[in-house]
């Protein structure tokens, strides 16, 4: 009879740790949950945050936030149209100075490049996406802009003669839209690079021997065959490239030259909605003013959350096909 | 019809653009490190990063605070940053198909490439404006926040690297789930996750825009964390807008120093995953 009671307690001592693993796995899938609700609960608060806080100033001004071009604090004027038309234009040119590079050294590196050039090519493109905001501001004034000024807007518009155009024309003052748009387009190459030669490299090597076989030169194997299943992909990394210029602040700030006029010429002197923040934010004296940049941050706020949720969905559209 | 011989050509020369797009990537780093040492070496000087910030019209002095301050805010921001980070990893890795690990993963990336400035108009909402005056805490609130999604995801990835066998033995073997994942998976995929905590540091180090209007910056030694601090980014970005030419001449050195940081941070991260994940993990 001695059996029994040792049966018993075996089997009481087993529930009793099964009964602590079960505690201990609660525990740890509540906390592991919690941290993970952090995420969704972090964006649901900035998204309170500053459309409480621009609240008053969407309803004192209404749409005349973004469709007047007069910004002026002392009489309660706010207009942000040209720092929402400097945002658009800049990202614009930096994704036209852009995108062709990224995508260029992207093609390079999956497809032609020599085995040992790869790794520090494709180093040096990623490490322009670590170097401060602040930093290519400093390197913007110093070096850019003066560059800009003396050597290429003077080429620009009298040698090229696109001073014709309304784009390239007028004194050449350097602080521009056209120094933002080039600063710019150096912080968003690593991004767009990135995620295109991911994509690229994904690109099943069956699609590559198909198109050869069938007699294509090897950029006609690229154009035809390589670049087209990469599509949605690569306009993906495109869309964050241009999520990281919409909302670029520092860089911007330093070399746009802070003017709220809106001009056709890209070497006048603009405005960004980042950069209008930056600037006014700790010396905003009455509550509407502050409001009012709350206003501008929440349109930013949209802008960026869409292109960066359209972005990612693209090159999920790819990737997923891919991994699992 | 093309001949051949030309669309060879066009070929040849479309191929060549790449090498030229290859190229021209890779100049800016290189300008931007090439003026930065140029400019900058002669001004970085031991008494750099002990001295405090000379008044205007002196030349020298240096940025000890603004280091000092900007050492603080990245532990602020790793003690918010990583424990979350790392969790909500763990909880990716773990619940892969979830309804919520979807949601969480896609915002992740979503909040991945908001812009700075927002989070730190969020920060001074909650933080600034209830206490009133700007703080070290609020600043690296903010940091923390961007760290985040960054911490989250690479923590994901790294987990599910590890071998489902290893987990399995360790479950076969009586282990509960939690210690598995703590003592087993978590420990095997240590040094990823610790690249990528690198990688986020290494990022929010050289922030400026979430800091104009939480940390806000000081001239002054101050390491209390609910006053104003300074840090090496708002100092850079202070003396790169003044107009005189001693303060350029720290602005330089700043960034020097700054992009030195950065960058030690971001090899030692990449050397720490290819010494451990170099070889097929299996």
């Amino acid at each position: 009879m001695t059996a029994v009671p040792a049966d018993v307690l075996q089997k009481d001592r087993r529930r009793l740790r099964v009964h602590g693993a079960e505690i201990g796995d609660r525990i740890y899938e509540i906390v592991t949950t919690g941290c993970a609700l952090v995420v969704p609960a972090l964006v649901i608060a900035i998204a309170i945050a500053i459309f409480a806080a621009a609240w008053p100033a969407f309803a004192k001004l209404g749409l005349s936030i973004v469709t007047s071009s007069d910004w002026d604090v002392a009489n309660g004027h706010f207009g942000a149209a040209p720092a929402l038309f400097g945002t658009l234009v800049s990202s614009a040119v930096a994704l036209i100075i852009a995108t062709p590079l990224a995508i260029g050294v992207a093609i390079f590196l999956s497809e032609f490049s020599p085995t040992w050039l790869r790794q520090p090519i494709g180093f040096l493109v990623d490490l322009l996406a670590a170097v401060p905001s602040v930093v290519y501001g400093l390197w913007g004034i110093f070096v850019l802009v003066p560059m800009l000024r003396e050597y290429v807007m003077p080429f620009l518009r009298d040698r090229l003669h696109l001073g014709a155009t309304p784009f390239f024309s007028g004194p050449a003052y350097g602080p521009s839209m056209l120094a933002a748009g080039v600063v710019l387009a150096i912080m968003a190459l690593p991004y767009i690079s990135a995620v295109s030669r991911e994509v690229l490299m994904a690109v099943p090597r069956s699609q590559r021997e198909a198109a050869l076989a069938l007699g294509a030169t090897r950029w006609e194997m690229i154009r035809d065959a390589v670049v087209p299943y990469a599509k949605s992909g690569i306009v993906g990394g495109i869309m964050l490239g241009l999520g990281r210029a919409l909302g670029e602040t520092m860089a911007v700030t330093m070399v746009i030259g802070n003017r709220p006029e809106i001009s056709a010429s890209l070497f006048a002197p603009g405005y960004t909605m980042a950069s209008l923040i930056a600037n006014e934010f700790s010396e905003a004296t009455n509550d509407l003013h502050l409001s009012a940049l709350m206003a501008v941050g929440a349109i930013l706020f949209i802008i960026t959350l869409i292109v960066n949720a359209v972005a990612r969905w693209l090159v999920w559209q790819v990737s997923r096909g891919r991994v699992s | 019809m093309k001949t051949l011989r030309a669309r060879h050509l066009t070929s040849g020369a479309m191929i060549g653009l790449t090498y030229l797009a290859a190229v021209l990537a890779t100049l800016p780093l290189i300008l931007i490190l090439w003026h930065l040492l140029k400019k900058g070496a002669t001004s970085v000087s031991l008494a750099f990063f002990t001295n405090m910030p000379k008044p205007v019209g002196e030349a020298g002095g240096g940025m000890a605070n603004a280091i000092v301050g900007t050492l603080t805010l990245i532990g602020i921001a790793c003690m918010i940053g990583l424990p979350i980070g790392v969790g909500a990893g763990i909880y990716l890795a773990e619940k892969r198909i979830t309804p919520i690990a979807h949601t969480v993963r896609f915002l992740s990336d979503v909040l991945n490439g908001l812009p700075s400035i927002v989070m730190g108009i969020f920060a001074w909402e909650f933080l600034v404006r209830p206490a009133g005056h700007f703080s070290a805490l609020a600043g690296g609130a903010a940091l923390g926040a961007m760290m985040i999604p960054l911490v989250t995801r690479t923590t994901e990835e790294m987990l599910r690297v590890v071998p489902v066998s290893l987990r399995e033995a360790a479950l076969a073997l009586g282990y509960p789930r939690w210690r598995t994942s703590i003592s087993v998976v978590l420990r095997t995929a240590l040094a990823g996750i610790a690249t990528g905590a690198l990688v986020a540091v290494a990022r929010v180090a050289g922030e400026t825009a979430p800091l104009l209007f939480t940390a806000f910056g000081n001239q002054f030694w101050s390491t209390s964390l609910r006053q104003p601090i300074a840090a090496l980014p708002l100092q850079i970005f202070t003396y790169a807008i003044s107009p005189y030419d001693e303060w350029h001449a720290q602005a330089w050195a700043g960034a020097l120093v700054l992009i030195s940081i950065v960058l030690v941070i971001s090899l030692a991260a990449r050397f720490v995953t290819r010494s451990r994940f170099g070889a097929p993990v299996d």
